[in-house]
């Protein structure tokens, strides 16, 4: 009973490459770590089986998966059965806007290098499953704010080399 | 780099050589700098990213979120966020850091703090903050962005742990957001308005008319009005969705002006769609259309504007035919709902050839599956044969995945809206040799059921299912139906030399070896019926009985019945054999099992409503079936309240068909009478109520009981209903119940209390009497009720098991899978486990089994058992004198068609019962 009712609310967001590789996950619904690979492994499975002439959208257990791919990423979303399909397609595109907007024309090794800016990017968008803020300006310059605190990435870290 | 890791084996041997790095580094003498913590945190979180597991680094995590700097808190965060840990130490350690983040003014920080919460979302989480956080939210002072932060993660404490967030003031605060200038704020506060108003409508009842008016000036405002809020240009379509969905949580608002105002909203939506649309992005048309889709949501759920309805419909419409599948498939997902109002349902009906259409047409099967939901949601009388051949079409190539619920629909439609019921026979047989395999036993019990209650239709399903038995391969669902019904009524047919007694019995003999066990001893019960339809072919019957293959038959139940078969045809008189063997009499009528196993599938909410809804219009257009064939005797019969599967109740596998001759073995519920009325073979069900608390226990052409019982803890209270089918008093009528053998252990164990009921029962009443029960130890035995009463001069005694089990006294426990595993370790002792391992007697379909399992009593745990196909479950057993906690297992394997139980409970006696009980069921 790990799913239970919550209406307006996206229960988890998953991007995975066509090879089937996760590359972020975020979760709003607290699940034991066993159950989340469980999980991914099984809607990785679904999503990666489906052509590309089908709708964007696919019934699993009780819940409804939103998905779309861009380039060599997958994006999908999990959201109550009688949320709104077409705005969730949505969120994962204004989800792509900032990224590309913050990265400069993303891509899969910009997500993968840069892991926790993605996660940032994503926390000022999105938050317990609910948008937090739709305006492109507003979420990146949240995120552009905080990086003037910081250093540049490689100053501080050399990434680990996977 | 990534790819450079050629193999797994690589890149774990890497991953470790980095992991024993950064655990020297930590466990270092020299102290790390904030620098160089963040560092290797940051590392850590990217190798648990990667799908390995990390546990270590918590602590440097929790340090790094006390930093000064930026950059070391958010990494620190961040890493709580994903990894987070129950160990209470740290917990402190984190609300600690959390708390002074809120405290610092510092806008970037409090940030930080409010996702931290919301992501970890824990019961700790609200303990802690549930309290502060409406504060910050609602104060004067507070930046927007924080109060965007602020109501979205009260919002997620809410939904985690509702009863530690107070209501108060903030309250009426928060609806006054609704009009707050920052759009980014609007939308944050109509999310949590929304949560917080479906579970306290009247406290937000304000809401509405706020909601309104901003929704008012979002739709009528130019596209460049809201700036940055603009998506494509469509104003606001996040905001716009949420004030929808917001007011789908009241009903239509009673105030004229901000109803008026409403219906301008949502036409202007509706005229939208009609605009040339402003960009050729699939975003514009996306975001346009949800904010279409979502004023059609609230339009259907007000329900009340046939002219806004019938306008949704049309909009549907052009939908079902656009060239984007997804529109497609929300359409004809979002129309299914519009097909149950009153308002709009003839407007949707005038669709079905596109409907139909797309069932053939459409590459992707969700969308098929939807035009299959809409077509059951447009069926009524007028459509129904069109959509019921439609879908037995569909039927023949539809994705496996589907054609059980299809069958299952058709089966529904083609019952609900039969005229004429040589065509309700048909398709149910179509349905048989379409798709056979998944036409479960609710849906050929229903078939008998109904050609039994019909009598115009009996001749008609003999003919047809004589002719069906003729193919050479024919399913063997069809050999049971057509067993059943011309051991019935084949004397209807048995005039045509075509289909002569000798002929029949042939045709049917002639399956008889390719049938699984509980076919073949249906046809056996089909053949003694025969002898008695059929005089003139009894030594035929009697000689395939005595031959060695049936008498010495390896199976118990088969040998069983050919013995006593060919007993009861050899000494019998003719009046005797005709009594016994008497065609069955119409089954009271109830909601069809059918229904109710959709509704199971389904989950409740989608199909009930719509149900209902179609129900009472059907009643006034159509008139029912249900009350075409319901006898006046169950018309006043207690009203069955679950409804599970009531058709096997009173119908049963034929498994059980021979229980009444059989001598009462412990798990009949039945026990056999003295007299020979009620020895006639009227099936009864073993163990059909261990599951459930409702329903007819017992029936035979005098009298019927039916029962309903409630439980709680260690106590219950059980009404019997004894309904006289007679036209004839009874007389002396005394039900008295009864403890088995050992009497004083008995009375140690479960308490029962009666009062006698009225001694006289008139003709076509019912008495009803109550029965107090009291465990007061576990307990093995059923009680026995014995009913003895005068009929018309002669003497009638019948003895009942009462279906008090142990079960009943179950309270469910939800626990999570660490505990499950924990107690289970906990109870290892061999004593405490019994285990049993049974083929499977009903088709092992998982959802039916959970129902069960829930129906013992106990709390059916998902997502514990590491087997996904595994059932597990939890509960204490409650005596006056102690409690038992009770833990079990169920591992079904498709392939044997067996099963595994496993009780663990912390007495063996417990552990027994249980086990017997549950193996039952499945």
């Amino acid at each position: 009973g790990c799913l239970r009712q919550q209406p307006g609310k996206i229960h988890f967001i998953l991007l995975f490459s066509r090879q089937g590789k996760l590359r972020l996950q975020k979760w709003y619904t607290t699940l034991p770590e066993k159950e989340k690979k469980k999980i991914t492994r099984e809607i990785v499975q679904i999503i990666l089986a489906r052509n590309q002439k089908t709708s964007s959208f696919v019934d699993w257990k009780d819940l409804k998966l939103v998905y779309k791919r861009y380039a060599s990423l997958y994006f999908c979303c999990a959201i109550e059965d009688q949320d709104n399909e077409l705005l969730t397609l949505e969120v994962v595109h204004r989800y792509v806007e900032l990224l590309d907007r913050y990265f400069g024309n993303v891509c899969e090794l910009d997500i993968i290098f840069n892991f926790e800016k993605a996660y940032f990017i994503l926390d000022e968008f999105i938050m317990g499953g609910e948008v937090q803020e739709t305006s492109k300006k507003s979420a990146v310059k949240a995120i552009e704010d905080s990086d003037m605190l910081q250093e540049t990435v490689e100053e501080y870290m050399n990434k680990p080399a996977f | 780099n990534e790819e450079g890791c050629k193999s797994k084996e690589a890149e774990i041997k890497r991953i470790n050589k980095e992991l024993a790095n950064i655990r020297s580094k930590f466990k270092g003498d020299k102290a790390l700098d904030g620098y160089s913590k963040k560092k290797y945190v940051c590392k850590l979180l990217f190798i648990f990213l990667l799908g390995h597991d990390i546990d270590f680094g918590h602590m440097e995590a929790v340090n790094l979120l006390s930093s000064n700097r930026y950059t070391e808190k958010q990494i620190g965060y961040l890493f709580i966020s994903v990894l987070v840990n129950s160990n209470s130490e740290l917990i402190r350690l984190i609300n600690n850091a959390i708390k002074n983040d809120l405290a610092s003014r510092n806008p970037t920080f409090m940030g930080l703090a409010l996702h931290c919460i919301a992501n970890v979302g824990s019961r700790e989480m609200a303990e802690a903050f549930a309290g502060e956080i409406p504060k910050i939210l609602v104060a004067g002072d507070t930046m927007d962005s924080v109060k965007q932060s602020a109501a979205l993660c009260l919002l997620r404490l809410y939904r985690t742990s509702p009863d530690l967030v107070p209501m108060g003031d903030w309250t009426s605060r928060v609806v006054h957001l609704l009009n707050d200038q920052h759009l980014g704020v609007v939308t944050a506060a109509t999310s949590l308005i929304t949560t917080l108003a479906q579970k306290n409508p009247e406290e937000f009842k304000t809401s509405v008319s706020l909601a309104v008016s901003r929704l008012s000036r979002i739709v009528t405002s130019a596209s460049t009005d809201l700036q940055d809020y603009t998506y494509y240009f469509v104003p606001a379509p996040w905001l716009s969705v949420k004030l929808l969905r917001l007011l789908q949580c009241y009903p239509p608002p009673e105030d004229p002006a901000v109803r008026g105002r409403l219906t301008e909203c949502l036409e202007t939506i509706l005229n939208k769609a009609q605009e040339p649309p402003k960009s050729k992005k699939v975003q514009h048309s996306n975001a346009k259309n949800a904010v279409l889709f979502e004023a059609i949501s609230l339009i259907i759920h007000h329900d009340s504007e046939p002219n806004l309805l019938v306008r949704a419909c049309n909009q549907l419409g052009q939908f079902l035919q656009h060239r984007e599948t997804n529109l497609r498939y929300l359409a004809l997902e979002s129309m299914c709902t519009l097909a149950s109002s009153e308002f709009s349902h003839e407007a949707v009906k005038t669709h079905i050839e596109t409907v139909i259409n797309a069932l053939k047409t459409e590459r992707d099967v969700s969308v098929r599956q939807r035009a299959v939901d809409l077509l059951y949601a447009m069926c009524d009388r007028s459509n129904a044969q069109q959509i019921v051949a439609e879908m037995l079409n569909y039927l023949e190539t539809a994705d496996y995945s589907i054609r059980e619920e299809i069958v299952l629909k058709v089966a529904i439609l083609a019952e609900k809206y039969a005229v004429d019921y040589t065509w309700y026979v048909d398709t149910i047989l179509n349905l048989i040799r379409i798709a056979g395999d998944y036409v479960s036993e609710e849906v050929w019990y229903r078939v008998i059921q109904i050609v039994i209650n019909r009598d115009d239709v009996q001749g008609y399903a003999a003919k047809t299912v004589f002719e069906a038995l003729q193919a050479p391969a024919c399913h063997e669902n069809l050999v049971k139906v057509g067993g059943y019904i011309l051991g019935e009524f084949g004397n209807l047919i048995a005039g045509d030399p075509r289909s002569s007694p000798l002929i029949q019995f042939n045709l049917l003999h002639s399956k008889f070896h390719l049938c699984s066990v509980p076919t073949r001893a249906l046809l056996l019960s089909t053949y003694i019926k025969f002898v008695n339809l059929f005089p003139e072919i009894k030594t035929t019957i009697q000689d395939v009985l005595r031959s060695d293959s049936q008498l010495k038959n390896a199976d118990v139940e088969l040998q069983q019945r050919a013995v006593e078969y060919l007993r009861l045809s050899t000494i019998a008189s003719t009046d005797i054999l005709a009594t016994v063997l008497e065609e069955m009499p119409p089954f009271p009528e109830r909601e069809s099992s059918i229904l109710a196993k959709l509704k199971k599938k389904k989950g409740p909410g989608t199909v009930t409503d719509l149900e209902e809804i179609k129900k009472e219009r059907s009643s006034d257009m159509n008139g029912s079936f249900d009350s075409e064939v319901s006898s006046p005797l169950t018309n006043s019969a207690p009203p069955p309240a679950s409804s599970g599967s009531l058709l096997v109740d009173v119908f049963s596998d034929s498994a059980s068909a021979v229980a009444p001759l059989a001598p009462g073995s412990d798990d009949n519920f039945y026990l056999p009478a003295k007299t020979g009325l009620e020895k006639r073979i009227h099936p009864m069900n073993n163990f059909q109520f261990v599951c459930k608390n409702n329903g007819v226990l017992f029936e035979n052409q005098l009298l019927q009981i039916g029962l309903k019982s409630e439980f709680r803890q260690n106590l219950g209270r059980m009404f019997i209903f004894y309904g006289n089918k007679t036209s004839t008093q009874f007389l002396n009528f005394t039900p008295t119940v009864i403890c088995s053998d050992d009497f004083l252990n008995y009375i140690l164990c479960l308490n029962l209390q009666t009062k006698p009921v009225d001694p006289t029962v008139d003709g076509g009443a019912q008495v009803q009497q109550v029965v107090n029960i009291e465990c007061v130890s576990d307990f093995m035995e059923a009680p026995i009720l014995n009913i003895q009463f005068r009929y018309g001069g002669t003497f009638q005694n019948l003895s009942v098991k009462l279906p008090i089990t142990l079960n009943k006294f179950f309270q469910p426990t939800e626990m999570s899978s660490q505990d499950f595993f924990q107690r289970w370790k906990q109870l290892s002792n061999p004593k405490q486990e019994v285990q049993n391992i049974f083929k499977a007697k009903h088709p092992m379909d998982a959802e039916i089994t959970k129902a069960k399992i829930i129906g013992f009593g106990s709390a059916l745990l998902e997502e514990v058992d590491p087997n996904p196909a595994n059932f597990v479950g939890a509960g204490i057993i409650h005596t006056k004198t102690t409690q038992i906690g009770c833990l079990l297992r169920l591992e079904p394997n498709l392939q044997a068609q067996m099963y595994r139980l496993t009780l663990r409970t912390s007495k063996e006696a417990v552990s027994q019962r249980l086990c017997e009980l549950l193996s039952e069921q499945f």
